[in-house]
This record gives structure tokens, C-alpha cells and sequence, in this order.
């Protein structure tokens, strides 16, 4: 029955896509994580059904369980998705067991160049081994961890003169995470407009990539290195240095004196509900929410700033987030959707990718002369992605990225242990993956 | 097979015999009834399990399809006996287990002995109380974090409303100490309906008949009740535990979405852990002899009992 | 005085009355919870502090149901005005409707699966249990508690080989393996409950319909069957619940085409952050019917539950 209702489907859209097409005529689905920029996607695909013929279906797995659900289905070899918008720290994985199809060839014969994107996507999103001219997806997405804060509260003229008195500084975007801290405690508990509000929404999540992605703003900007630059997998004293203990220190005492009550497990939607409801001051959180901060009714239309991580004693860093667009070598419409994948690449798709809300990678676009200005948020964007550090990406990173996240939690949250232990665990637990890899 | 005459007379023969003349077609009948249902169970339960004892003895994982599957003997079944998280995670379901049976138990039973006072209403009453248990436990699950999100939920609010404390000044799934309560309570909403059932089936089995003998001899109802109904009742109490022990000890879709585990580990239940070393760090050869450990220890644990619980019936 | 000494006075009804119905008020807060949520704004929904009075909406049912962009002017001025009153609840916030959401389709499985794997369930624990019931199979109490046994592996241990064995089988994320999954896992508690209703039947019936010149088959058919109609119907009540309400395998086993609708009702997200009024009415309509039909077929489910456990 399903076959007869494919069919028909099938039919419906040869019909309607003309004769010419007809012939190869695809239905293609393209796999992503459920949020904002997956909407615009739908809408900017719609010019790509018009043009081929072929028709796109989506499957968008919300973050929480996106890795869960699309590792498990690319290690099934399912056919469910044609194309995959992964996460960057798949890139490994999908390169090293097969699972994406290698795209060099196909770059070479359309005149698409890695050159014209942003560097940092293209190490981020499309190589594997990092650093080599080997290619498994195309920057989809260019993602990064940074601030929003309510611009019009730091207004106030009566919060920032107390806040001048206290901390002897303007209330203002903070320069370093040290000051970030001040701004949190002194908003926390705080009562505005009849409320009780609190500092900064932070990342906390324990099932997925939540805290790790919080956290390592700080580790980096405090002197943490995910190994010795030297010597590959050397993890001791570069994991767990004095600086990389300073920063999940700073964490640490963000989260207690800084954040609001309850929020233990808390990732990108709920640091959104939170700011968006007006309990806090400032949110920690992934750049693709700020067109729809923008939008909003209560905190949009000019009350909110945004930020880039500001720096640390060792430097100042954000996390990467963003992906790369792959084909999948199990989906038999592999023609259709490196199609896709051309058509996606073109300057002026990508322009109005843009304009929609999506974070084009693309070098003519975000170095366009308008770009800057063309958002409240673009500058930042782009101060943001020029510091950018990303996870491991491994084909271990799921056993990597899960013991950080026990680690972290632990101690951050449940404040088991010191934060001296947690890291020196994680070195355990890290060097254990890669002997088990034998890449030690 | 019309030959009626037959018939009357095999029903009418001993059993031996009466097998030996209609047992073909009977027989043959019997195994087509229950050919298909042990086949299914043979797939999908036993040869999975088999499988899995099997996986345990080595290091094979599903994310690695380059990797050389190796014969590690009991190294898988080693590690996991000394791991000291896998004592706490053995720990948080101990802990979640023992507590929620007592509220279950208690709560549910005083709920049936209420409701077998027959007073009107009754009925559609019960029914309202069974509600929870016929839900989703994930879709429930899901929405109990946001009733327990203390800024914008409803339980800090409604304990705040009966004891004057500040909603904002507790976390129910953010407090180490709190977290394993709350999915307790998440859990005893859920499923003390299904204890109620079963202690009211125990209660109504008691013949009226009893309780009018032990009228006449003018035994005070405080002694009714500890010399006939809890008696009369404990089996079905102490099925009521079997039952909720054998299903709250693969607890999984509730609790992941209430907590997810955390915070840090206070939550973590086995079935939760055992989902994280199978799914997500894809280690299938040490998650099968986890899971074969926790098929040992479930399966020890729920004989042991079932033998004390026949012990009780007979008496 | 005429009453019996075992009916309670009115003074201690009124009181128990008083403290179940004082606890179903209790249990009940939740449920409603739910379902006022979906009739909330988002705004309304994550109200820091929580509100109870709000001005009703149906944008959570539209939110549930469509998918959504946030829109460039360009494309509000290409749209023209609204069309429909859905339309023009996702304009009010500044959003198109791009397309129906999948929730309809997951909706449509968890009835695909659920109702196919009840009705495969009936008619192999139907059949397994008149034949445990009536013939004398070779190692019948072993097998017995073997098919029972099968009930008490955590679903994740389990889900490993069946997660292999399906990937090679081609199975996962198939209607017709999470059909297959189902039915075996009901058929253990179902072989169970059915031979207890089968068993009440007197062998006499059967015996009588053989003298008539009925076949075996013919007298299960049209003998047993009829005589267990309620027994069957009951115990199918309950694997429909159990294959509606599941959730581990499904999240382990399917990732699409066959998820069911409650590894994907919590994962509802909309523009901007998670959409609490969406979540809820998804989860009212998938809730909604379980209580109505607890309500209608009260009798049957009550007793299948008590009688399944009483058995043993």
C-alpha cells in the first residue's frame, strides 16, 4: 500500500514538474536538526523544487536527541536521508566508516572551490583528516556560540550607577568572562519591574552536547588545549593544565552565583524560554537564535545586544557550532542530491539564505560590504566566527563528547569532587577511548 | 472427521488412548495454534538474547564496521563489576525502586480500602485516578520538567501556595538531593493507580462472610482490619510489589525525559546507563554484558520473590 | 436494623468520598495543566510567574500541525493577504506557513502500528492460548513461563540484537518490524490473560459442538471464540495501550518513515525556542482518546488488569 501511495506521489509530481523532468525526477529527504534555520531551509528549498522537479521532504531531529537519532541511523545504514545536514564533530565518523560520499570529484567537475568559503567552516565542517584537501560536506551552516543580553535593562539609569558604584565600570558589554560575571551577580535575584530576575542563562545539559558546548567557552579562554600541539592525543597537562582548572572553576561559580535557579539541564531552548520570558539578564547561546530574538514580542525590536565570548586570561575563543551539507552513500538518489548540493552552493541561493536567517559560509557573502550592517546582530556573527574552536571530530568524538558531559556535569552541577578531578578523570576516560582506537 | 459416534467415544476414553486415536489432527492442530507464537518469541526474545550473550564476550561495536570483532573473554563482564559508576547508577534504582513501591503501595492501598467503602460515585472516581497510568510515560514525562522548571512551572508554585516557601528557593530536577525525589513523585503520580487495582481486587475477593463472623465474635474493626484484611489481602500487595519492582527496574522512558540522568549521575537509572553505553557510545560488547547482567540480576531477584509470594498463597 | 454489618456507615462513605475525590482533584491538576497549555499563547506558556487565567488561542494546534518561517518582508508582500485563519494566527507572529508539520504522520503511524500489532497479537495469543489451554502441549509450563519470562528484559538490553538484527533484515524504521516487535512482546502477557479467559470456558461446549460434527477448528472458531469475546477484547485493550504508549524501542528502532507518535511529540520545536503550546496539544490530541476510551470501556480495562494479575 505504501508503494501504491509513493507512487501516486511520484505521479503527482511528474505531472506537475513538467515532462521534461520528469524522467528523473526524485524525492529527495534532507536530514537536520529541528530549529529555526531548518524552517528557512524549507523555504529556500522551494526554489530547488521549482528548478529541478525533484521534491524535497525534511526529517528534523530536535538537538537534544539530532546525534542519537542520525548516528544511529547512518550506523544502521538507513536510507532514510538522501542528504545530511551533520554536526561538525561527525565529519570523522562519516568520513572514516563510510558514511558520506567524498566530494572532491564532484567540487572539481562544478566549479565549486573550498576557497570561497569562510576557512574555519571549511576545517570545521568539510574536512577530514583536518587540514588535508579532503572533502565530505559543504558549509551549511556557520554557527557560534555567543551573547545576547538585554540592552535595555543595561540601560537603566538607576542600574548603571549602582553598578558603577559597585564594580567602579559602566554597565556595559563585558570585555572579559571576569566581567561577565560581575554583570551575572549583579543581576542575580534582582527585582525588575515586579519580578525577581536572574544573571545569565548558561548551557547545563547533561544528555547530549549541552554543557560541553558551554563550558569550553571558558576552557579555551583559560588555557585549555584538547592536546599537546606537539604530539597528537598527548592529553596530560594540555586537558587538564592549570589554566583548563581556572576555567571550569569560572563555570563553575557562573552557574551558582550567576544563573538561574533549576537550570541544570538547560540547552538552547530552554536559554531561549528563559530569556525570552524575561527572567534573565543575559544568555549564553548558539548565534542561530538571533534573528528570532530579534523578531520577538517581549525582547526583540532593539531591547537585546549581542556579544561575542569575551576573553580570558589565555586568550579569547568561542565554541564552534554549524555544519556542513553531506550526501549519504546508503540513499540510491545520490545524483539528485549532489544536485541539491550544487545548486545550494550558488552565490545568490546563498545570499537569500542569508536573508532568511540562515548563516551562509559563503566568502561573498558575509565579507559583502552590506553585510555588516545588514542585522544588529551580523558584526557580531562575524567578530565571533573569526575566533572559533571546535570540539573533537573523531569518529570516537560520541565516546569523547559523552564522558566530558558526565565529567562536566558532575561537577559542575552536582559539584562532585574538585575541578582539578574532574579533569584529570577526563584525561582517564579520553586517553582509555583512543587506546581502544589505537590511536595511543 | 463427522464420525460423531467416534467422537463420543474418544471423549468417553481414558486420555492415553484418546490421544492415540484423535491425536494426530489435535496434535497437529496444537502445534499450528502455537507454532507461530513461539516462533515470534524465538526471534524477537530468545535468539536477540542469545546474540547478546554471545556480543559479551567481545569487543565488537556497531560504529566501527572496520574494526576486527575480538574474542575478549570476560573482560567486558570484569570491567563492569568493577566500575565504581556502575555501583551508583545500581544505587540511584535501588534507591528509586525501595521508594517508589512504599508510596505506591501505601498511597494505593489506603486509596482502595477508601474506595471499597462503596460510597456513590465510586466508580466513576476510580476511574478518573486510573488516568495517569494509561498515558504515555514519555509524553507525561516530557511535561512534567515543565512543571518542575521553578520560574515558569506549576508544582514550586502550588508547594509554595500550601507551605509559604519561595517557589524560586528549591529546584526539583536541578537539586542533587531533590532530583531523585522528583522523578519518585513523577513515577508514584503514574503508577499508584495501578497498585489501587490490584489491592481493590484483593479486597473485594474478601467474602463479607468473614467479616460478619468476626461481628458476631465482637472484634473491634481495628482488629478486623490487621487479623482479616491485611491477611487476606497480602498476596495481591505482594504481587502489586512484583509487578511494579519488575517494570520500575527497566524504568527508562520517564525518567529520560524528566532528567535525563542527571543531575551529574543522581538519576541515572541502570536502563538509562545501559542506553548511554549501547546507543550513544555505541560499545555493543560491553553494553551486552551489561544488559545479560541485568537480565541475571532482575531474573534472580523477581524467582526469589515469586517463590516467598507462593509461600503466602498457600498459607 | 436491616443492614448487613459489612456496609460502612454514611459518616465514614462521606469521609472516604471525600479523601479519593480530594486525590483525584490532586492527580488530575496535571492532565489539565496539559491541556490549558495547548490553548495558550507562547507568551502564556512560559509566563514567568505561571498563569492560570489566559485569553484561549489555537496557535498551538496550528503551531502543531504546520511548519513555519520567520518572514522576510519580501516574502509577506509576495504571500498577499491571509488566507485562512491559520494563515493568519502564524501571521500575527510574523511567520509563513511553509507546509504541513509530520505530525499528522506520526499520529498515523502510532495508529498503523498500534492497531496492527494489536489484531496479529490477538490472533496468535488467541490461538496459542485455546491450545495451552486445551491440549496437552509437550513442556507446557516451561514454555508458559518462558513466553512470560520475556517480559521482564529491560527494552534497551533487548533493543541491542533486535537493533542488529534489523539492520540486517532491512527492519529498522518499518511499520512492519515495529508491528512484529510489538506483537511479541504483548504476546507473552496476552497468552497469559487469554488462557485465563479460556480457560473459564467449559470444555462441555466444545465437546458438544464435536458430537454435532464440528471440527476442531470449527468448534475453536465458532464455539471458544464467541465465548471469549470479551476476554480477547480486554486483553487487546491492553496491548493497544502498551504499543500506543511506547516509547524505548521506538526511539531506539526508528528514526522516520515508522516513528510513533511519542519519541517525537516531546521533540516539537518551533520558531524560536521550544513551543510549549505545540507540545501540549500534540500531546492532548494523542492523551485525549486514551482517556475517553479508559472512560467508555471502564469495565473491560479495570477488570483485565485485575484479572491479568489475580491469575498468578
Amino acid at each position: 500500500m505504501k508503494t501504491k501511495l509513493m507512487m501516486t506521489a511520484a505521479t503527482s509530481a511528474m505531472l506537475v514538474s513538467g515532462l521534461s523532468a520528469a524522467a528523473m525526477a526524485e524525492d529527495l529527504t534532507l536530514c537536520w536538526a529541528a530549529w529555526d534555520p531548518a524552517n528557512a531551509l524549507i523555504e529556500l528549498s522551494k526554489d530547488f523544487e521549482a528548478q529541478s522537479g525533484h521534491t524535497m521532504s525534511f526529517e528534523f531531529v530536535p538537538w537534544t536527541s539530532f546525534a542519537d537519532r542520525m548516528l544511529n541511523e547512518l550506523n544502521s545504514g538507513g536510507q532514510l536521508c538522501d542528504l545530511m545536514i551533520g554536526d561538525s564533530q561527525w565529519i570523522g565518523g562519516g568520513a572514516e566508516n563510510g558514511h558520506y560520499v567524498k566530494l572532491n570529484d564532484f567540487f572539481a567537475a562544478n566549479q565549486i572551490t573550498m576557497d570561497d568559503f569562510i576557512p574555519a567552516t571549511v576545517t570545521g565542517y568539510a574536512e577530514w583528516p583536518k587540514n588535508t584537501p579532503n572533502y565530505y560536506a559543504l558549509p551549511a551552516f556557520g554557527d557560534v556560540v555567543g551573547w545576547t543580553y538585554r540592552k535595555d535593562w543595561f540601560e537603566r539609569p538607576e542600574l548603571q550607577s549602582e553598578f558603577t558604584e559597585t564594580y567602579g565600570r559602566p554597565l556595559s558589554v563585558p570585555a572579559t568572562l571576569a566581567e561577565l560575571k560581575d554583570i551575572a551577580e549583579f543581576f542575580q535575584g534582582r527585582d525588575i519591574d515586579g519580578t525577581t530576575v536572574y544573571g545569565a542563562a548558561i548551557y547545563t545539559e547533561r544528555g547530549s552536547e549541552g554543557i560541553t558546548m558551554g563550558v569550553t567557552n571558558a576552557l579555551y579562554n583559560y588555557g585549555f588545549q584538547y592536546e599537546n600541539p606537539e604530539k597528537p592525543y598527548d592529553l596530560e597537562g594540555f586537558v587538564n593544565s592549570d589554566g583548563a582548572v581556572a576555567g571550569l572553576e569560572f563555570y563553575k561559580s557562573l552557574y551558582d552565583a550567576g544563573s538561574p535557579p533549576g537550570s541544570s539541564n538547560w540547552y538552547m531552548g530552554e536559554n531561549i524560554d528563559a530569556y525570552r520570558s524575561g527572567q534573565v539578564a543575559m544568555q549564553m547561546n548558539f548565534a542561530f537564535i538571533w534573528p528570532g530574538v530579534e523578531a520577538d514580542e517581549n525582547v526583540g525590536g532593539g531591547k537585546s545586544g549581542y556579544f561575542p565570548n569575551p576573553a580570558g586570561p589565555a586568550g579569547q575563543f568561542a565554541q564552534l557550532g554549524g555544519q556542513g551539507i553531506s550526501v549519504v552513500a546508503y540513499s540510491d538518489k545520490q545524483d539528485a542530491a549532489l544536485e541539491y548540493i550544487q545548486w545550494f552552493a550558488q552565490p545568490e541561493v546563498q545570499a537569500k539564505w542569508w536573508e532568511l536567517g540562515g548563516y551562509s559560509a559563503l566568502k561573498a557573502v558575509v565579507e559583502d560590504p552590506g553585510f555588516a550592517t545588514s542585522q544588529p546582530y551580523a558584526q557580531t556573527f562575524l567578530d565571533s566566527m573569526a575566533i572559533v574552536k571546535d570540539f573533537w571530530a573523531e569518529p570516537a568524538y560520541a565516546d569523547l563528547l559523552i564522558s566530558m558531559q558526565e565529567r562536566l556535569h558532575n561537577y559542575v552541577i552536582a559539584g562532585d569532587g574538585t575541578a582539578k578531578e574532574a579533569l584529570d578523570g577526563l584525561v582517564r576516560d579520553w586517553t582509555e577511548v583512543f587506546e581502544d582506537e589505537g590511536k595511543l | 472427521m463427522t464420525d460423531t459416534p467416534i467422537d463420543k467415544a474418544v471423549q468417553r476414553t481414558p486420555e492415553g488412548i484418546s490421544r492415540r486415536i484423535r491425536g494426530l489432527s489435535d496434535r497437529a492442530i496444537a502445534w499450528i495454534f502455537v507454532a507461530p507464537t513461539i516462533f515470534l518469541l524465538l526471534a524477537v526474545n530468545i535468539f536477540p538474547l542469545i546474540w547478546t550473550i554471545r556480543l559479551s564476550f567481545t569487543n565488537f561495536r556497531v560504529n566501527r564496521p572496520n574494526n576486527d570483532v575480538e574474542w575478549v573473554g570476560l573482560r567486558n563482564y570484569q570491567r563492569i563489576l568493577t566500575d565504581p559508576d556502575i555501583w551508583n547508577t545500581m544505587q540511584a534504582t535501588a534507591h528509586f525502586l525501595i521508594w517508589t513501591i512504599i508510596l505506591q503501595v501505601l498511597i494505593g492501598f489506603a486509596l482502595a480500602f477508601l474506595i471499597n467503602k462503596k460510597f456513590k460515585g465510586n466508580d466513576l472516581w476510580t476511574t478518573i485516578i486510573v488516568f495517569p497510568m494509561m498515558l504515555s510515560p514519555a509524553v507525561v514525562g516530557n511535561f512534567w520538567t515543565f512543571l518542575y522548571q521553578p520560574q515558569i512551572g506549576l508544582f514550586n508554585y502550588v508547594i509554595a501556595f500550601f507551605t509559604g516557601a519561595d517557589p524560586a528557593s528549591f529546584s526539583m530536577i536541578g537539586d542533587v538531593h531533590l532530583a531523585p525525589w522528583a522523578i519518585i513523585i513523577a513515577d508514584t503520580w503514574m503508577w499508584t493507580p495501578f497498585v489501587m487495582l490490584i489491592c481493590l481486587a484483593g479486597l473485594r475477593s474478601i467474602p463479607d462472610s468473614i467479616y460478619e463472623a468476626a461481628e458476631c465474635d465482637r472484634a473491634s474493626k481495628w482488629r478486623q482490619f490487621w487479623t482479616i484484611t491485611i491477611p487476606m489481602a497480602l498476596p495481591f500487595l505482594m504481587l502489586a510489589v512484583l509487578f511494579r519492582g519488575i517494570e520500575n527496574f527497566k524504568m527508562f522512558d520517564l525518567v529520560v525525559q524528566l532528567t535525563g540522568g542527571g543531575p551529574g549521575n543522581t538519576t541515572t537509572l541502570t536502563s538509562i546507563d545501559l542506553k548511554r553505553e549501547a546507543f550513544e557510545k555505541w560499545r555493543t560488547g560491553y553494553s551486552s554484558a551489561y544488559a545479560v547482567i541485568l537480565f541475571v540480576t532482575v531474573f534472580g531477584l523477581a524467582s526469589i520473590y515469586v517463590k516467598a509470594l507462593n509461600k503466602v498463597k498457600e498459607r | 436494623m436491616s443492614f448487613s454489618v459489612t456496609e460502612p456507615n454514611p459518616a465514614t462513605k462521606w469521609l472516604a468520598g471525600l479523601l479519593v475525590v480530594g486525590y483525584a482533584v490532586i492527580t488530575l491538576i496535571p492532565l489539565l495543566w496539559i491541556i490549558a497549555t495547548g490553548f495558550k499563547s507562547p507568551t502564556d506558556s512560559i509566563a514567568y510567574p505561571p498563569v492560570v487565567l489566559f485569553e484561549p488561542t489555537l496557535e498551538g494546534y496550528v503551531n502543531l500541525f504546520t511548519d513555519r518561517t520567520r518572514a522576510t518582508e519580501q516574502m509577506l508582500a509576495e504571500a498577499g493577504p491571509p488566507q485562512t485563519w491559520y494563515d493568519e494566527i502564524a501571521r500575527a507572529r510574523g511567520t509563513v506557513i511553509s507546509g504541513p508539520s509530520r505530525y499528522g504522520e506520526r499520529f498515523l503511524n502510532s495508529v498503523i502500528i498500534g492497531f496492527g500489532s494489536t489484531a496479529l497479537c490477538m490472533i496468535l495469543g488467541t490461538a496459542a492460548a485455546y491450545a495451552f489451554s486445551r491440549f496437552r502441549v509437550p513442556l507446557k509450563d516451561d514454555l508458559l513461563f518462558f513466553i512470560l519470562s520475556t517480559r521482564m528484559m529491560p527494552p534497551i538490553a533487548v533493543a541491542i540484537p533486535i537493533f542488529l538484527m534489523f539492520r540486517n533484515l532491512g527492519l529498522n524504521d518499518t511499520h512492519i518490524g515495529m508491528i512484529l516487535l510489538y506483537t511479541a512482546v504483548n504476546l507473552s502477557l496476552s497468552v497469559w490473560l487469554l488462557k485465563g479467559f479460556i480457560d473459564e470456558i467449559p470444555v462441555e461446549y466444545e465437546e458438544a459442538a464435536l458430537i454435532d460434527g464440528y471440527t476442531r477448528f470449527q468448534a475453536f472458531y465458532k464455539v471458544v471464540l464467541p465465548q471469549a469475546a470479551t476476554g480477547i477484547a480486554s486483553t487487546a485493550i491492553f496491548c493497544l495501550i502498551f504499543a500506543w504508549n511506547e516509547y524505548a524501542f521506538a526511539v531506539l528502532l526508528t528514526s522516520g518513515t515508522a516513528q510513533t507518535a511519542p519519541p517525537f511529540i516531546p521533540n516539537i520545536i518551533g520558531v524560536n525556542g521550544k513551543d510549549w503550546p505545540a507540545v501540549a496539544a500534540g500531546a492532548t490530541i494523542f492523551l485525549v482518546p486514551v482517556m475517553v476510551f479508559t472512560v467508555l470501556l471502564r469495565k473491560h480495562l479495570l477488570r483485565g488488569i485485575t484479572f491479568g494479575a489475580v491469575r498468578k
